[in-house]
């Protein structure tokens, strides 16, 4: 698991609920919103689908941590890599 | 009536599982063509269904239709139709004297019972639980999910009037024109609920669910052998006007809005009370200032069940005596009950009659049931009858909610 399999695992969620979106030039340094249309109900499913597909947990005070590609691996990837 | 107070209906927008423009659902009826699928429905297997075959993204991103519901897909699809059907200059239209009435037999069941089976997934875990949830299920979703594709900032909400309920939606948009609460109504009937299996289970132990091996036979109203509902899908969204405002923007006017009556029996939650339709439909031509005789059409509510059509044709055949140029029809034979759609939806189908003169049949009619073989009911083929002036459309509901809405056609005295 590298911060690249996380990136992909956030992009492949974002492609499930933001459809319209593409996602082919996503900056990984830019915040996701503003590259991308995606509001806050937009965010909590990405949470939900950490959870439910990769049993990961947000709580609500790190949900900054989400805003870009790059901040995504590097707060996930310990709580991807603690699973193992 | 000043035309201030005459409300006429300027364009429709319309699904229904054999239709989704006006024109193809006519032309369905006019031939004979019922549509009726069989669906797997949660925890009790195949059952025939109406579904609808609209293209959703025709007018909503794809991330819209995800975090909607499939009702909000169809009173889109169903408003965008109708107001091109209107020939509106929606550009020009202040948005905030729009409003959007739309009437339902339910609503939310079908998010409810998906997210229950979505958590039973996960343990009955409740943080599994979706948070769109409750924009989802909130009563007047569908008509809200209108008021955001179309940018409209004036009333919005739905009218909970069991089956009865499209009736019902064009109703409340009359008295709103009447009222000049608004300029322009999308009104009518919308019905998701053959994606809740509680409604088949609901009405299978009730013993009124329709099955046949064909599917398409499994709806037959006043059939002797028919024994049961056939849930369906669909909806139907009328453009709503005042009289003069139509006539100045030079709209055509595809029927005008004569009467109606909403009643309640007081009697039972789900047996029909005949006196209480009777009652309903005379109230409707009183206002209307017409007489039994001048209705051409009659649509029937009958959903097929062994009691509901018997009671419907004991109120008519006492409203409806010595009227031999009167016709009774029925559209739930093709497309089965499409609930809270359904009145508006057998309002369509009748609609063209004003202009080409027939009278589409009910049909599945392989034995009429004597007590349904009402003078004038049209079987298994249509009818000319050369001048349709008037159509009464019947729509009745459990905890006994009646409503018969009466248009006819515009010019005529």
């Amino acid at each position: 698991m590298t911060k690249e399999d996380i990136k992909q695992i956030v992009l492949d969620i974002i492609a499930d609920i933001a459809p319209d979106e593409d996602l082919s030039a996503v900056k990984a340094e830019v915040r996701l919103r503003d590259q991308l249309s995606l509001d806050s109900m937009d965010f909590l499913d990405i949470v939900m689908e950490l959870r439910k597909k990769h049993g990961i947990e947000v709580p609500e005070a790190d949900y900054v941590q989400l805003a870009s590609l790059d901040s995504c691996a590097d707060y996930l990837l310990p709580k991807f890599l603690a699973k193992k | 009536m000043s035309s201030q107070s005459r409300i006429v209906i300027t364009g429709v927008g319309l699904t229904a599982p054999n239709g989704n423009s006006l024109q193809e659902f006519r032309a369905n009826l006019l031939a004979g063509k019922a549509r009726i699928a069989e669906i797997d429905v949660r925890h009790m297997g195949k059952q025939p269904a109406g579904v609808c075959d609209f293209d959703a993204t025709k007018w909503q991103k794809r991330k819209e239709i995800r975090n909607g519901t499939r009702v909000g897909s169809i009173s889109i699809y169903c408003a965008r139709e109708a107001l091109i059907d209107s020939g509106i200059a929606w550009e020009q239209i202040d948005k905030s004297r729009v409003g959007v009435y739309l009437g339902i037999t339910e609503h939310g069941n079908v998010e409810t019972e998906n997210e229950i089976h979505n958590i039973s997934q996960f343990g009955n875990d409740t943080k599994y639980w979706t948070h769109h949830h409750n924009p989802r299920t909130v009563a007047n979703n569908p008509a809200g999910e209108v008021t955001m594709n179309l940018g409209i900032t004036g009333p919005h909400y739905t009218i909970g009037a069991a089956c009865a309920a499209g009736n019902a939606g064009l109703i409340q948009a009359a008295q709103m024109l009447q009222l000049g609460e608004v300029d322009l109504a999308f009104a009518g009937g919308v019905s998701e609920s053959i994606h809740t299996f509680g409604i088949f289970a609901g009405f299978k132990n009730q013993g009124a669910l329709g099955s046949h091996p064909d599917p398409t036979k499994a709806s037959r109203p006043f059939d002797k052998n028919r024994n049961g509902i056939v849930i369906s899908e669909g909806g139907a969204i009328y453009t709503l006007e005042r009289l003069e405002d139509a006539l100045r923007r030079g709209a055509k006017i595809l029927g005008e809005i004569a009467g109606w009556c909403i009643n309640s029996d007081a009697t039972d939650a789900v047996l029909p009370n005949p006196q209480r339709q009777a009652e309903c439909v005379r109230f409707a031509l009183q206002r209307s200032g017409l007489k039994p005789q001048d209705i051409t059409i009659v649509s029937t509510h009958a959903t097929a069940t062994a009691l509901g059509d018997i009671q419907e044709c004991v109120a008519l055949r006492e409203v409806f005596q010595n009227c031999p140029n009167t016709y009774i029809n029925n559209t739930k034979s093709y497309i089965g009950h499409c609930m809270g759609a359904a009145g508006a939806l057998e309002l369509a189908g009748n609609l063209p009659s004003f202009a080409d003169g027939w009278v589409h049949p009910t049909i599945n009619i392989e034995e009429i049931d004597p007590e349904c073989a009402l003078p004038g009911l049209v079987v298994n083929k249509p009818h000319q009858a050369n001048e349709v002036n008037a159509i009464l459309n019947n729509s009745f509901g459990m905890l006994g909610i009646n409503s018969a809405l009466i248009v006819k056609k515009y010019g005529v005295a």
